[in-house]
């Protein structure tokens, strides 16, 4: 397995606190790999300084060989790094199909001025997003609210759009940011799921951040464990629940049945 | 995929529907402003209402400006600074240059939109409340560098400007010598009115295109935006040198009209009119800063007959306009907007 991701002494200060200290992984191309960790672990600023949102103090990240943190966002996103929100973060006035047509600004082939003139080309460009939307829509099984106001949605299906957003980008690695919070079993097994098939029908690796234990030890291929913005642990998910330093790391927290 | 077809099958008659309606829309309101207005001033002898609606035009089209910067999630209330350097530039290049007015009206525009980038740049990083406050500023920055610099005359300002000359080309005369009119402000509507027709023509193709779409998503969430790949520092100085462009050309049109420029003849004032334009019209319709100017404009005209009451009554009104349609007038009528 070749490493698409390398994260490589990735440290991240705010003032005193240190948020990230000196966390070094690799993710391998196709797999799905979950970050976890109690509350202010550190995990949110690991996933901001990846998708370029945060400048890390040191360390860097490398995406197939290249250096990729220190640039900003959207180039990170034209490398093929995406990131989806914890929040359920979509662009609220628009419909579902609209949000997923917008989101293939990277696929653009006309100039901005070709879209003003409306020229051949910028055509081509909003059919062949029309008809990749509808194919994401599908794959998603958004198809019958494809007509809806995105803030008219219920939790699950926001969710989902949000993926359909990061999807549209046509990326080679997702983040996905708590893609299981607020969801009840039925929702989660779903949307566990959906992100396999995201991988197997899709080939995207996964990068995800969760306090779901239960969706995570399922859905992983491996994981890493950070606490006080440090890596205490990484492996399988059987090896991280026997593992004494993650258990202690949840001990005395509401996450200390990570054993079940 | 059954299902898709029928879908698009079924809204393909709709869409014709809806262009013949705008196509419709747009000759029926050339046909108003170029022929039944002219010809009612005719017929009435109300040759002032030819100043009154030069003026809501010009003042329509800085507001289309202001409006494209609301769009992109910005409030700006710094439109005047760059009217009154339009005004300014245009003015200095006649009568210093001896260039044509008509020439100096597009330069005017790029002037502003290359200075609007240079200010933009940083400025734009700023969000809601924060980006209002400078851009405020910016107007006063504007009026101060007038009052300082050697070549605005401080002051004093700049008088007899001369009108726009005549172009011809190839002996056609294509645009008379205004000076040699019998009726400069009749000249000066239509002149004014092709400006904001073009200026909103622009404005509704980069609404209906990708453009407008990226601003879109610009304005309802700028992380998300550049998540998805758009350089989102980029695209909102784009669209703001747009904005400072229309503002650039009104500008110069209306001094031109007044033949007389001072630091003065934009204040903050105008800058937070061409902002209540634009909220009053509605912020989700293209044509909502239009009918805000007219309303608000004819409507502080009308109310003149108020006397001492004028500016309690407007206030009064647009407060409850804002209450009442807090999406603008033209919410009125969009059934989207009314089932809500």
């Amino acid at each position: 397995m070749t490493a698409i991701l390398e994260i490589r002494n990735l440290t991240k200060k705010f003032g005193g606190l240190t948020a990230n200290n000196d966390i070094s992984f690799d993710v391998a191309q196709g797999e799905i790999l979950s970050v976890i960790g109690p509350n202010g672990a550190g995990k949110s600023t690991l996933f901001k300084q990846i998708a370029g949102f945060e400048r890390p103090t040191a360390g860097e990240v490398r995406y197939k060989g290249d250096r990729i943190s220190g640039l900003p966002p959207h180039k990170v996103a034209r490398m093929g790094v995406v990131r989806t929100f914890q929040e359920t973060t979509i662009f609220k006035s628009m419909t579902v199909r609209e949000n997923v047509i917008v989101a293939h600004h990277l696929r653009s082939r006309a100039s901005l001025l070709g879209y003003f003139l409306n020229s051949a080309q910028a055509r081509a460009d909003e059919a062949d997003f029309a008809r990749s939307a509808d194919d994401i829509i599908g794959f998603l099984g958004l198809v019958e609210i494809r007509d809806e106001l995105a803030s008219n949605l219920p939790q699950g299906h926001l969710r989902a759009l949000g993926m359909a957003i990061g999807l549209a980008t046509q990326p080679q690695v997702i983040l996905l940011d708590e893609p299981f919070a607020g969801m009840n079993h039925d929702e989660t097994m779903r949307m566990v799921a959906l992100v396999r098939r995201l991988r197997d029908e899709r080939g995207v690796t996964v990068l995800l951040v969760e306090h779901d234990m239960p969706a995570v030890m399922k859905i992983s291929d491996r994981i890493v464990c950070i606490n006080f913005g440090q890596k205490i642990a990484e492996g399988g998910p059987a090896e991280i629940q026997a593992d004494p330093r993650v258990i202690e790391a949840y001990l005395g927290s509401e996450d200390a049945a990570i054993g079940i | 995929m059954d299902t898709q077809t029928q879908a698009y099958s079924g809204r393909a008659p709709d869409r014709t529907r809806r262009s013949t309606r705008q196509v419709l829309g747009v000759v029926l309101f050339l046909a108003f402003v170029f022929g039944v207005v002219p010809a009612f001033i005719a017929a009435t002898g109300r040759w002032d209402f030819y100043y009154t609606l030069t003026s809501v035009a010009l003042l329509s089209v800085a507001a289309a400006g202001v409006w494209l910067t609301f769009y992109i999630g910005r409030i700006n209330i710094g439109q005047g600074a760059y009217a009154l350097a339009g005004g300014y530039v245009s003015t200095i290049l006649m009568t210093q240059g001896g260039v044509s007015f008509w020439l100096t009206l597009p330069l005017a525009g790029l002037f502003c939109a290359l200075i609007s980038v240079l200010i933009g740049w940083p400025i734009l990083r700023l969000r809601g409340v924060y980006f209002a406050m400078v851009t405020l500023v910016l107007t006063e920055v504007a009026r101060l560098t007038a009052l300082a610099l050697p070549i605005t005359n401080g002051a004093k300002g700049i008088t007899s400007i001369p009108l726009p000359g005549g172009v011809s080309v190839m002996g056609v005369t294509l645009i008379p010598d205004f000076a040699t009119l019998e009726n400069p402000r009749q000249a000066f509507y239509f002149v004014a009115v092709t400006v904001m027709v073009l200026v909103y023509l622009v404005l509704w193709r980069i609404v209906n295109s990708r453009l407008g779409h990226l601003c879109r998503s610009l304005q309802q969430n700028e992380e998300l935006s550049a998540s998805i790949g758009v350089n989102t520092a980029w695209l909102r100085v784009l669209a703001y040198a747009i904005s400072s462009f229309f503002g650039g050309v009104a500008g110069a049109m209306f001094v031109s009209i007044s033949q007389s420029i001072y630091p003065s003849s934009f204040v903050v004032q105008d800058s937070v009119n061409f902002m209540l334009y634009c909220f009053v019209g509605g912020l989700g319709y293209v044509f909502g800063p239009m009918l805000g100017t007219l309303l608000l404009y004819f409507g502080w005209d009308l109310l003149q007959v108020a006397g001492q009451y004028q500016l309690l009554i407007y206030s009064g009104t647009m407060i409850a306009l804002m209450l009442v349609l807090p999406n603008g007038v033209l919410s009125l009528f969009d059934r989207k907007g009314a089932g809500k």
